[in-house]
This record gives C-alpha cells, structure tokens and sequence, in this order.
C-alpha cells in the first residue's frame, strides 16, 4: 500500500483564495507548507476556470506568487481523519497519506444551501454556484434555457457567466423583497467597493433578463428530467418553460471537519480571534468558515493566519482593520438575504429531503428531534453523510447534525487503516 | 395522563420495547418512559444479529428461543426493521479451527438446527471474497439480521395499539422500591411493578446489577449489492473476543438489506470514551482484510462506536431485582441484546404474570450476583 | 486533436480534451441519468463541487466515484447506473 508519512511546520486544508493567501503568507516567512485539496484543481470554486492557467488579474498575482513559494501541494487529497495529536489523515488516488504538522491552518470553504421542494431532485435542477461550477467546467450551457433561482449576490454572477457561454437566462428569481434588496445594495459602497464594479459588470451583461424580487421557485416539472419550474411571487404562480434549473438559497460553511477537530462553532462560523485562531491552539481558520464573505475577506484572513502560524504577529495586526470591514459586509449580506417562511414549507409529504437515502418530508414528520428522525428513517445516512439534507432539515424543523465520526468524507477501508 | 400503571418500563431500547410489547399483549396497562430517543442507546449503535451462540447452555437455550420468536415475528415486521434471513458463516482459518466447525455442527444439529459443514471450496462458492487460504467454516442458517432501531419503533407502536404509553425524552430520576418511577420536577408515576431496562445505565437504578460497559467499534460500508451473502464470524471470536480481558479485535462482517456491509468488531473493557478511537479502528481493518482482503477497496460511510451491557458470566440478568417483587431488570445481554429481546420480554412477563415458562428461566436470575450466591455460578 | 484523452462510457469510445471533468465528459456525451437513487429515481449533479454525492458513477471499476472531481484520463473506463 502506498502510505506515506509527511512532517510540515504548517498544514492547509484546502486550496481555494484563503489557502493560497496563507500558504504563500506561511512559506515566505520561512515555514515549510502543505496544502491538502480534494479536487484536482487549485483555486477553490471561486478560481476554478483559472486552473491551469490564470486569467484574471487578482487570480495571476496569487497563483504567480504562490509558484514562487516552496509550499507544496497534494491535489486530488482529502482529509478522512485526525487519527491522533497533530495529525491528519488523508485519501489519495492511489492511497493515503498522513501529514503531522505543528500549525494547522482550516480553509474548507463552502457549499450551498438547498431547500427542497416538490421536483427539486430532478435530473438538471442543479445549484446555483453548482451551476457556475459546472459552467466553468465545460458543462453544456450553450443554447440552454436556464431559470436562475434563490438567494444572494451570486445569482447575479451566475446569470451572467452563464449568458457569456451561451446560454438564455429565462428568469432570475431572488427570494428576498425589493426593500432588503436595495438596503443590502446602499451598503455595498461603503463596505466593498470593487463588489459595485462587479455589480455593474454584470449588469452590462443581464440587460434584457428578467430579474425580479419576492420571488421563489415552488415546483419543478418533468418526467425523467426537468421540463418547467413553476414560479410564485406569493399572489400569483405561473409557470416557465427551461432547460435547467440553477437554484441555491445562499451558503453554508463546510464545518465538518473543524467540528471533527473541536474547534468552538458560534452560529454557523468557527470562532476564530483576532489572528484567526480557533479556540484549539495552534488551529486556524479562514475565508468562508469563519463566515460568508467572498473572495477579498477570504485572501484577507488568509494572510492573516498564514502570518499568524508563522509568528509573525505585528504583521498580522496590520490587516485586521482590513478584515473587520468585511465582517460588516458579511453582516449586511446575511440580513439582505434572509430566507422568507415561505420557503420552509415548499416541500410536500412526498418530497424528498434526504437524496441519498430518497427519505420524504412526511416520514420525517413524524418525528420530534434529529436523532430519532435519523434513527429510524437513515435521513442523513448515505454517502454525502448529511451535507445536503442537514442543511435543509435545520431550516425546515430547527434539527441540527453535531454528531462528526470518521471518515470526515467516505473513504476506502484500506486508506482507514 | 394517568398517574398509574401495571408495568412501568424504564427503557426504550430494543429490550424495554420487547417488554412493553409482550406486557401490553399480555393485557396489562403500560407504561414506556425513556430520558433519550426510541432505540437511542445501544440499540442504535449495535450491528443486529439474530444469532444463535452455544458459549453455554443457558446461552444456548435463551438464543434458540428468542430467535424462534424472531422468525414468528419476521413476516410482520415492517420493510424498515430490514430483516434479513442471510444466515451466518462462522469461519475457519485453520485445522485446529475446524474441529469447533465439526464441535458446533454436532452441538447445532443434535439440537434441531439446521447446518451445514463447509470445506475451503465450498465456503469460496458461498463467499467468494473471502481469503482464500481459510480452512473452512459453518453455515448456520436460520440466523438473520435486523435494524434494530426500527425494529424497537415497531414493538413501540405494536404494543401502544394494545394500550401502552410511550414517553421519549423523559427521564426517569430515580426508581423507587414501592414500585414507582421519580422525575427531577418532583412528578411520581406509579406502577404495580417497574422493569429497569436500561442496558448499560441499569446499575444507575439497580445498584445490585452488575453490569460494566464494553466498548465496540463498528464501521458501515457505501452501498456494494451482491458482495456479501451470509454474516460471516470468524470462529478464533471466542478465543479473542471473549475471553481476552484486555482490547481485543474480530472479525465481524453483516450484509444490510440496503447492499451496505456492517464490519465489527472490537472489545474494550476500561474505556468510557465514545470517541472512535483509530487504533483500535485500524486494528480492527486489519483483521477483516485478513478474512476478506477485497474490502479493501470498499468505502467506509462512517464509523461509530457504542457500549454493550456485559456481565461477568456472558448471561443477561432477568428477573426481580431484590425481594420486594415490584422492581424487576432486563438487561446485561452484552452483544445479544437484539438476539435474546423477544424471549427476554417473553420470560419476564412470565414471571411478572405467574406464567410457566418455556425455558428455564433460573440461570438469568439477578440474585446469582447477589452477595453470598456468586460462589454457585 | 492529437492530445486528447480516450475514455469510454458504458462501453462506447469518447474523445475529451485533457483535464475534461468526467462529469462533464459525460453531460457532454449525452448521458441524461448518473445514476438510479435508491428508489429508482434518475438523478444528475446537483452541488457541482463535491459534496452531494449525486453524480457518483463507476469508474475504472470502483463504484460510488464522484465524477465532478475527477478528471478524464486516457483508457479511463467509466460506467453509469442504467
């Protein structure tokens, strides 16, 4: 078996903006570095059509500045376990791989959140950032009516990468009201500048397309894939005619494994202090996990705990007044965006809320907590070990999932060993 | 609610939930009170086996007779209590293993079991991902498996349908020796009697039970339809498992009616920890891929761990709890829990209802741990 | 194209261009169901980045292989749930 044991003054998880800031801020200051990716790529979801060549500017100067450093880089790498003191276990292609380290810097990034609803498990009803992901991997998109539909900021990038590869965006539907909307907008100047560039960009790019406010999916369509997705603006529905669905209802962080670790978790972040340390010593977080707030807070934190592992301390200091305005911004998102009631009751007994297990809404019903609901169920008992459906299971009936056991991720018997 | 009862059963596991059902069928008025979910303790964390064991007679006796109330019960159970007659192989991995094959065989069919000797090529055609150098092994096949969560759900609803009430998420404080249960708001529910089946946290309210907990590491495979037929054990079990007084590994292997695989196991007497430890994980891999090195590349979902009820003699304790004839205790069946729940519910009713049994019932009772008796077992 | 990555789907050769997500190459080679929940559904991705577990197909023999996060390379024999 092909096992091998690495020893690092500073392991990254993860190889999105917020790894790459800390493992370039780590390496330069003398520290030996290691990141650890699941997929074979570097730059997370947000940098993913810039590898293997970077094309954008902020993308050139990292992957540039990262190529200078000594870190090194396992791709195709996830982390399964911390099978003892400083130490992860992680599966590679063609086998494992443990990594003791000192420092232990968490950037895991996020996933979307998915509220089910009658005909969301359709072949192509995707997710929102899904859709862009997907996108940016050559997906077809070209000729394809699409309905972009949810919450937050993102659905604008969507609509529009997807119209630059060739796709008709036939509705765009944010669930948040036209008040909250604007409010979260008036706030954008003073707390993220170069995201109102972004916000016009993309308007030069969605002219023509319908956007429209207070507005959510509430069923999908189609025998053996989607055909048409009703909408509803809570008076009237009516029904569109498309292609696919990208649909997401804003983002959550990937806490499994600092969950796994013991890191402290408040309100769906990890606690981190001023320098990005948890409440473990010696464990760090940043970008996403510590709360949703795009790809310049990420790279900020980033340095931060890169520095921070490294001990350069002052120089850490400089770059949180940096950060603290991003955590307004972070703020301001989650209240623009909150999800209306509606939603939380789209689904109908025969819907499914759990898709690897193909559980309904009305089996979980009939129970009162998680733990039962799981017991007799296996709601949240496949592969995607809870990832999708705990999401929606904590929205719709306030269950939360704080039960982590290895694998952190389904694993090979042998890589367990 | 009403404020007494006949049977009071502190316990909602697969134990006090075979007890409820079998009183409530039995006619008496019942009462289920759980501090956790249903089947939230030990019952949702074990593998589920409906296995015969012959470590002893009366283990013998207690495991053919339960798992005849089982295979009664299998038509009725819902498709969510997953019951699979898959049979079991215990397996042989040498000469000196196969004479407990031929011991077994003798022992199992003398007594109306249906087995069957394997030699290497046919244990091969049975499991063809076992190792291949394996002397050989025994199919026993009335043995199944089961969910037991599911199945505890079951035997709940069944016997409220007959009048009994369950209350998860209730916990008992204390129970008292008049025959009544005490919550910490100062509420006492009284019963004619009280069944403390409470696995491992029976000691909490039998002081006299002497039970210790026994930490077991399970891990639970991705979906592979087809790889395994039979649960298989490996018969160097008894050697490693159960008489090692320290951590000892065996292999264990179920097939799920989901396709999914359940790998065990592991023993550990001293450890209080419900973390999953990886040592004792990794030993445990190893150990199976010796028996079946093709698992090798098969997904683990998730592993777990949780805490049988052992004892001292391998034999649950069944029976009154002291001489008052109010308090009574089913629990203590270590990694036969599932195995033993419907004969267990069966022989207490029995004894609660002045009924005749049919098994003997004396080598379960309490009292052979009670203070002066422990010379006898 | 000379560089291009050989793979076959369910048994019918494909031609990619290198560093192609398999669960792209399949998307693009028409294959409209990943695979079968288990009460028989068809499903494709849904998340696109690894977590959800829905566009698991069979590839090179080992089942359950999320293929948006593996790339195509040449002989890569990948197989979806019929």
């Amino acid at each position: 078996m092909n096992e091998k044991l690495l020893e690092f003054d500073i392991a990254i998880v993860g190889a999105g903006p917020a790894s790459i800031a800390a493992a370039c801020a780590a390496s330069e200051n003398g520290k030996t570095v290691v990141m650890l990716e699941t997929s074979p790529w570097f730059g997370g979801q947000l940098w993913r059509s810039e590898f293997p060549r970077a094309k954008t500017r902020q993308a050139i100067k990292w992957f540039t500045h990262l190529s200078e450093t000594s870190a090194k880089a396992f791709l195709n790498t996830t982390v399964i376990d911390a099978p003892a003191e400083n130490t992860l276990l992680a599966e590679t292609s063609d086998g494992n791989l443990r990594v003791k380290y000192d420092k232990l810097i968490l950037a895991t990034g996020t996933r979307e959140i998915f509220l089910p609803f009658p005909g969301w498990t359709l072949p192509n009803v995707y997710g929102a950032g899904a859709m862009q992901a997907l996108a940016k991997a050559d997906w077809p998109v070209e000729g394809k009516r699409i309905a972009v539909a949810g919450s937050g900021p993102l659905l604008f990038a969507v609509a529009a990468n997807l119209r630059i590869r060739g796709a008709t965006i036939v509705l765009t539907a944010e669930q948040t009201d036209l008040m909250s909307f604007l409010k979260f907008g008036m706030k954008l100047p003073l707390l993220a500048p170069s995201k109102i560039l972004q916000a016009i960009k993309y308007q030069s790019r969605l002219i023509g397309v319908t956007y429209k406010t207070s507005c959510w999916p509430v069923e999908a369509y189609g025998s053996e894939q989607l055909e048409s997705v009703m909408f509803t603006n809570g008076k009237r529905n009516w029904k569109v005619d498309c292609d696919y669905l990208a649909c997401a209802f804003g983002l959550t962080a990937n806490l499994e494994l600092p969950r796994l670790l013991g890191c402290k978790i408040n309100h769906d972040a990890v606690f981190v202090d001023d320098f990005q340390q948890t409440s473990l010593k010696g464990v760090y977080c940043a970008g996403e996990l510590t709360g949703i707030g795009g790809i310049d807070s990420a790279l900020t934190e980033g340095q931060i705990a890169g520095l921070a592992a490294a001990g350069k301390m002052k120089q850490a200091k400089k770059l949180r007044r940096t950060r603290r305005r991003y955590n307004k911004f972070e703020k301001a998102m989650a209240k623009g965006f909150a999800l209306r009631r509606e939603l939380l009751k789209l689904a109908d007994d025969e819907t499914i809320i759990c898709r690897c297990e193909d559980v309904t809404a009305g089996q979980l019903r009939e129970f009162d907590d998680w733990k039962s609901a799981k017991l007799q169920t296996r709601c949240g008992m496949g592969p995607c070990q809870g990832r999708i459906c705990g999401c929606a299971v904590k929205e719709m009936f306030g269950w939360e999932n704080l039960s982590i056991r290895p694998p952190v991720y389904p694993a090979k018997m042998k890589n367990l060993e | 609610m009403r404020q007494s009862y006949d049977v009071i059963i502190v316990g909602a596991g697969i134990i006090g939930a075979s007890c409820a059902a079998e009183c409530a069928a039995s006619g008496l008025s019942v009462l289920v009170l759980d501090k956790g979910p249903i089947g939230g303790g030990v019952t949702g964390t074990c593998m589920g086996h409906i296995v015969i064991l012959d470590d002893s007679e009366a283990q013998f006796a207690l495991t053919r007779y339960s798992q005849r109330l089982w295979n009664e019960l299998a038509t009725k159970l819902p498709e969510q209590a997953e019951y699979v007659r898959c049979g079991t192989i215990w397996v042989a991995a040498d000469q000196e293993e196969m004479q407990e094959v031929h011991r077994k065989y003798k022992s199992y069919t003398e007594n109306g079991l249906e087995a069957e000797i394997l030699d290497n090529k046919a244990l091969l055609k049975a499991e063809p991902h076992l190792a291949a150098d394996l002397a050989g092994g025994l199919l026993v096949k009335q043995d199944s498996v089961i969910y037991p969560p599911a199945a505890a759900y079951y035997l709940l609803k069944q016997s409220h349908k007959n009048g009994a009430v369950v209350r998860s998420a209730s916990e008992v404080k204390a129970i008292l020796p008049e025959g009544a249960v005490g919550f910490s708001c100062g509420t006492i529910i009284t019963g004619s009697v009280v069944i403390n089946a409470c696995g491992c946290q029976a000691p909490e309210f039998s002081k006299m039970a002497p039970i210790k907990k026994r930490k077991g590491h399970l891990a639970i495979t991705e979906r592979r339809d087809g790889f395994l037929n039979h649960q298989i054990i490996e018969l160097g079990y008894l050697k490693s498992a159960h008489a090692a007084a320290g951590d000892s590994v065996a292999f264990n292997i179920q097939p799920r009616k989901t396709g999914q695989m359940l790998v065990g196991s592991s023993r550990q007497n001293d450890s209080d920890d419900p973390s999953v430890q990886h040592h004792i994980l990794s030993k445990m891999i190893k150990r199976a891929f010796k028996y079946m090195p093709d698992l090798r590349d098969v997904q683990v979902t998730r592993t777990w761990t949780g805490f049988r009820p052992a004892t001292d003699d391998k034999l649950p304790l069944i029976g009154p709890d002291g001489d008052s004839g109010k308090i009574w205790i089913a629990a203590g069946h270590e990694g036969l829990g599932i195995t033993c729940a419907l004969g267990t519910a069966k022989l207490l009713c029995d004894m609660i209802m002045n009924r005749p049994s049919e098994i003997d019932t004396k080598p379960y009772c309490p009292s052979r741990f009670a203070k002066g008796n422990t010379e006898d077992v | 194209m000379s560089d291009n990555v050989q793979i076959t789907i369910n048994g019918k050769t494909a031609s990619v261009t290198p560093l192609t997500v398999v669960a792209t190459a399949l998307a693009c080679e028409g294959v409209t169901r990943f695979r079968r929940s288990v009460t028989g559904e068809p499903r494709t991705p849904l998340c696109g980045m690894g977590v959800c577990f829905e566009c698991r197909v069979t590839i090179n023999g080992q089942p359950n292989s999320r293929s948006c996060q593996v790339l195509c390379e040449d002989g890569m024999e990948i197989v979806t749930d019929e």
